[in-house]
């Protein structure tokens, strides 16, 4: 990052033609780099979860000729699941670390850049509150379910090559194994699952948490949980009925039984039966996404008017 | 061409009264000094200036409203706020980069320029620099935009005399030109006494004193009074009077409004040694004689202005 001072003149002519040529796009490609240089949890998180998976799977690697050998005794769905277990647990752990940033990343944003006043700084620059907005709403929506699925590859990857090493030093054969694993499905449903339920159908809980972190003065992850535990008391003392924590729980249940139809017990694999064109109807998916674009337009509006605390 | 147009600029926090009717024009290539008590409305006027804080009245900045149009206003508006607001996280190279990246009017070169007379590090997180370094940072930023407006609110507040001498130094040798205007609050009125063009005085919400520079030292002036002097000397209504080391100090306001007859400074020269005063000595007498305060009752040491 650092420019040396004998480059001076050089960066000089180039930045000179640079500034004339600015788009639309710039505010936000760097607003999102800001994030990422700010909340380097982002990508630091998701990796050590991976390092630590990897270094666990090193450990049990020592059994994998042992497993291989006795293979053949299992029935082919055993088969499978011994094989594969590893890297189902891989993939879920790597994601559910993304879903824990995401989570903390939303709620300290734009309460954070209030609570160190540097949101002088942001707004002494020609940047729109639009931008900032939603340049922090696509880390939880676009950068960390990108960050989550590429760190995932990655492991698997070099899981899988681990473990191919091992038993071609053992004098095995990895040939069922890879027939086994099915990996390039198992990605392909780890995508589906990204982009459906982490990027589209929980949206409205990251636009919540932003509108809260944009709004609260104080104690923003207590604002964000108290006023629907609120709402939902309440209706359950006044009412007795639960519809509102229905609501709340199937939103962070991730809507599975309209994204794909559900068979054994791990919630992503390669069996997964895939249901995009029910997801895509359910009106569930839609009232989430308008109830997003309210949260969001409403945290816009509010950074207008905020100052710091 | 008006930098700045405000009519009747009003703005309350619940029952205080911020702002309250505020008429304000600024010419372009001014540097205007706004000098007011704690609480006079100064950042309140600058936030509505550069569009942080919604108000009532008319106000036009470079054209604009700048609550609706804050971003396209920001293009041609730099400011320097009251507390070092540059993110603490961030590195120095960071630092440019992002304004370089967001900017349309930044000299990354003029930038690296600036900071290459300074210690400040590149690699340096802005947690490790110190007060007065952070100041050299964030003025190394701003005065590598080509803007038209930069508004400082108290920019040198807890800064050493050696980096307040600097500030204004850089500011009026590199940067200062009669394209540009600034508009600046400060508690360190000596500082600034030099630098300003345009002078203006803030208490309450209200303007009480508007004026350029050079009327300043036409209008006002302040005789040490020979003691045999001294009745002479205040049958001529000066608009305030201390003691310094036993010498009588008055201040005379040549064009007041209140006496039939104006001063005649030749009148003054035979009373004693005659000068200009300083802003801070003025702003003591011009809110002491405030209706609501009673002459002399505003503390002498100015908020640490006054010599």
């Amino acid at each position: 990052m650092n420019t040396p001072s004998n480059t001076l003149p050089e960066s000089f002519g180039s930045q000179g033609t640079a500034s004339t040529a600015l788009s639309a796009t710039r505010p936000f490609y760097w607003s999102l780099r800001r994030e990422l240089w700010e909340y380097r949890s982002i990508y630091l998180a998701p990796l050590a979860i991976a390092g630590v998976i990897l270094l666990g799977f090193m450990f049990a690697l020592i059994s994998l000729p042992h497993t291989m050998r006795t293979l053949s005794s299992l029935d082919p769905e055993h088969q499978r699941s011994a094989l594969a277990h590893p890297y189902d647990v891989a993939g879920g752990l790597i994601m559910g670390a993304a879903f824990l940033v995401s989570f903390f990343y939303s709620i300290d944003t734009l309460y954070g850049e209030r609570r160190d006043r540097s949101i002088f700084f942001w707004k002494s620059l020609p940047v729109s509150d639009l931008t900032t907005v939603l340049a922090k709403a696509s880390i939880p929506l676009l950068v960390l379910p990108t960050v989550a699925f590429v760190i995932t590859v990655v492991t698997q990857s070099i899981m899988l090559l681990l473990s191919s090493v091992l038993l071609l030093a053992s004098g095995l054969s990895v040939a069922t194994l890879w027939s086994q694993l099915e990996l390039y499905q198992t990605l392909l449903m780890l995508l589906y699952h990204l982009v459906t339920v982490h990027m589209l159908w929980y949206a409205p809980i990251y636009a919540w948490l932003l509108l809260v972190s944009a709004w609260a003065r104080r104690t923003p992850f207590l604002w964000a949980i108290l006023p629907p535990l609120a709402v939902g008391i309440f209706e359950k003392v006044a009412f007795h009925s639960s519809h509102f924590a229905a609501l709340v729980g199937y939103r962070f249940s991730g809507g599975a039984a309209a994204v794909a139809s559900m068979q054994g017990d791990f919630p992503i694999h390669a069996g997964m039966h895939l249901t995009p064109g029910k997801f895509l109807s359910s009106p569930g998916l839609w009232f989430g996404l308008a109830v997003a674009a309210i949260f969001l337009a409403a945290a816009v509006r509010l950074r207008r008017y905020r100052e710091p605390i | 061409m008006k930098v700045i147009e405000a009519r009747g600029l009003r703005k309350a926090f619940g029952a205080t009264i911020a702002l309250d009717g505020v008429d304000l024009s600024v010419e372009e290539g001014r540097i205007l000094g706004l000098i007011g008590p704690n609480g006079a409305g100064k950042s309140t006027a600058l936030n509505a200036i550069l569009g942080l804080t919604p108000y009532q009245g008319q106000l036009r900045v470079l054209g604009r409203d700048p609550w609706t149009e804050r971003d396209q206003l920001m293009r041609d508006v730099c400011f320097i706020a009251d507390v070092a607001v540059l993110p603490r996280w961030m590195r120095v190279s960071q630092a440019l980069d992002y304004v370089a990246g967001v900017h349309p009017r930044f000299d990354r070169a003029k930038a690296e320029g600036f900071l290459a007379k300074t210690d400040i590090h590149r690699a340096s997180k802005i947690r490790e620099l110190s007060k007065g370094m952070v100041t050299q940072l964030h003025l190394a930023l701003v005065m590598a935009i080509d803007a038209r407006l930069l508004v400082l609110d108290e920019p040198t507040l807890g800064l050493d005399i050696l980096y307040r001498k600097q500030f204004y130094d850089s500011l009026l040798n590199d940067y200062f030109d009669r394209n540009r205007t600034i508009v600046v609050t400060t508690h360190q009125v000596e500082d600034v006494q030099h630098v300003l063009t345009d002078l203006m005085f803030i208490n309450r919400g209200r303007i009480v004193l508007n004026c350029s520079m050079e009327e300043f030292e036409s209008r006002y002036l302040e005789v040490a009074v020979r003691p045999e002097q001294v009745p002479a000397a205040r049958a001529l209504q000066p608009i305030h009077e201390r003691q310094v080391l036993g010498r009588s100090i008055l201040l005379f306001d040549l064009k007041s409004d209140r006496k039939s007859d104006h001063v005649d400074p030749q009148q003054l020269a035979a009373l004693g040694d005659v000068r200009t005063p300083s802003i801070a000595d003025l702003f003591v007498a011009v809110m002491g004689n405030k209706p609501g305060n009673q002459a002399g009752e505003a503390p002498r040491n100015y908020e640490g202005g006054a010599q």
